[in-house]
């Protein structure tokens, strides 16, 4: 066992025991409303205002973009007004959660486990044990709801933004019929998949601040050890979205099938 | 009361103490001495918990707090105030948002008191008016007395200081013996200061340890110990040197 232990295959497993644990007390403490609520307000601030710049060209570039490829291949088969239906659920389902998961785990995550990284080589954790206050209540709560409050409605504006500027490219550039193409794109994009979208984003939210902040907490000594942390947690939380995207699509359409 | 028994803790292959025994009455003030790297700070962290031991025994006031978890620690660390080697403030914070932390996290006071708490603990550690600064715009010396001024507002009953003194000119360390030797007169705490400045250690000690081959070799009041004759006390305390080759 202890040969085990010093493997990587160790090492992954140890890690992956202590980010469960985190959670489990993470959501232990989330439900007892340990956090302050203007240390949420601050995070809700951080995570979700200040990513909306980043948020807004993804989504808007990625539905201009898909509009285009979709309307390439469609205009071959005479399919012309059923671009922005695929748009709309691709936007949905797929790019608007993963997508937007993927920019804020690039400016949050890293930002999480830098700041967190930070505290703990220069004692300000210990600081927070001694005075009393439990480093998960202060600094992994806050951030976990934060997460998972923001990247629903940064997913919500990007999966607009997405089929609008989608719209505008298809009736403007590539002369689609406006009526038809926004006629089939609500006849095929359901409220579910909204919600699909919407759920998902609420997990990669959690994965994000989770992910950060464990990466911070038990990041190595010195400037090393924080950088290391913070490209670590970037890595893990992009790869985590991913695989998690895929098992949570197959979740999402056995719940689906089951109540509809 | 804290009463540290057998106390063992490795990191690693690498032994830090093996087998320390203390005792450390109620409004003593003690001071812990050694060499660099001997486990000064290792034993000061395990009397507040922030570090469990391999083996051996913590008890505060009665209570072992090596077999507490995390949330239990907490209502222990109430009674604990701890100023740090590197003061640890918090950087995102001014100096009087860091002052005030515990007694903001406790949700008992208004924000006038606080204020005013946050004002006397300023004025105590001699740092009147600084409130609006930042960590980042002060001195090394003044950094470690917002340390102490956040860790007394609270009024806790034990203050651990880990090195106090280390890296500030003697004219600032001599300012932070009379801080530390004030805060234990006027406000009755137990004190506890782990320290290699042994002018320090005579100041604002009642009883001195010596932590040495991870085990306290000797102790007593600052009279009796810093006139031992034995020689590896003789030896830190005068601060001499095994003489060694040089090879260049």
């Amino acid at each position: 066992m202890n040969f085990l232990g010093q493997t990587w295959v160790g090492e992954w497993l140890t890690g992956l025991g202590r980010i469960a644990v985190l959670t489990r007390d993470a959501v232990a403490a989330c439900l007892t409303f340990k956090a302050s609520r203007r240390d949420l307000f601050y995070q809700i601030y951080f995570i979700g205002i200040k990513s909306q710049a980043v948020v807004l060209v993804t989504g808007a570039f990625t539905g201009m973009v898909l509009t285009a490829q979709t309307y390439f291949q469609f205009h071959k088969v005479k399919m012309d007004t059923a671009t922005l239906a695929v748009v709309g659920v691709s936007m949905c389902d797929e790019l608007g959660p993963v997508l937007t998961a993927l920019m804020v785990a690039g400016r949050v995550g890293a930002a999480i486990a830098a700041e967190i990284g930070t505290m703990r080589v220069t004692e300000q954790i210990d600081a927070l044990r001694t005075l009393a206050t439990h480093p998960i209540d202060y600094l992994v709560v806050p951030r976990l709801t934060a997460s998972m409050i923001a990247l629903p409605l940064l997913t919500m504006e990007s999966i607009v933004l997405g089929i609008s500027s989608g719209y505008i490219v298809g009736t403007k550039l590539m002369g689609i019929d406006p009526t038809y193409l926004w006629y089939n794109m609500l006849k095929y994009t359901g409220d579910i998949d909204v919600e699909f979208g919407l759920v998902k984003s609420f997990f990669y939210g959690g994965i994000i601040a989770l992910i950060g902040c464990y990466k911070g907490m038990t990041c190595g000594m010195g400037a090393e050890g924080v950088g290391r942390a913070t490209t670590e947690a970037v890595v893990y939380s992009s790869i985590s979205i991913l695989i998690c995207n895929f098992f949570l699509t197959l979740a999402l359409q056995r719940v689906a099938l089951m109540l509809l | 009361m804290i009463v540290v028994r057998q106390l063992k803790k490795s990191f690693g292959p690498q032994l830090i103490l093996d087998g320390v025994d203390l005792e450390i009455d109620s409004g003593e003030s003690v001071v812990i001495i050694g060499r660099s790297g001997g486990g000064k700070s290792v034993l000061l962290k395990h009397l507040i918990g922030l570090l469990q031991p391999d083996a051996g025994e913590v008890l505060v006031d009665g209570e072992n707090i090596t077999r507490m978890d995390e949330r239990q620690l907490l209502h222990v660390r109430e009674k604990f105030g701890m100023v740090f080697q590197g003061a640890a403030l918090f950087d995102s914070m001014t100096v009087a948002e860091n002052v005030a932390f515990p007694l903001e996290r406790k949700k008992k006071y208004t924000a006038a008191e606080i204020a005013q708490r946050v004002a006397a603990a300023l004025d105590m550690v001699d740092l009147p008016g600084t409130q609006q600064k930042k960590p980042a715009e002060l001195s090394g010396g003044m950094r470690k007395r917002v340390g102490l001024a956040r860790a007394i507002i609270y009024e806790p009953q034990i203050i651990l200081y880990d090195e106090p003194t280390t890296g500030l000119d003697p004219i600032v360390s001599d300012s932070i013996d009379h801080l530390i030797i004030r805060v234990r007169d006027q406000l009755k705490v137990t004190s506890v200061v782990v320290t290699h400045d042994m002018r320090s250690a005579r100041r604002v000690g009642n009883h001195v340890f010596l932590l040495h081959e991870k085990k306290i070799y000797a102790h007593g009041p600052p009279a009796e110990f810093f006139a031992s004759t034995d020689p590896i006390v003789r030896q830190f305390v005068d601060g001499v040197a095994d003489a060694k080759p040089v090879f260049l």
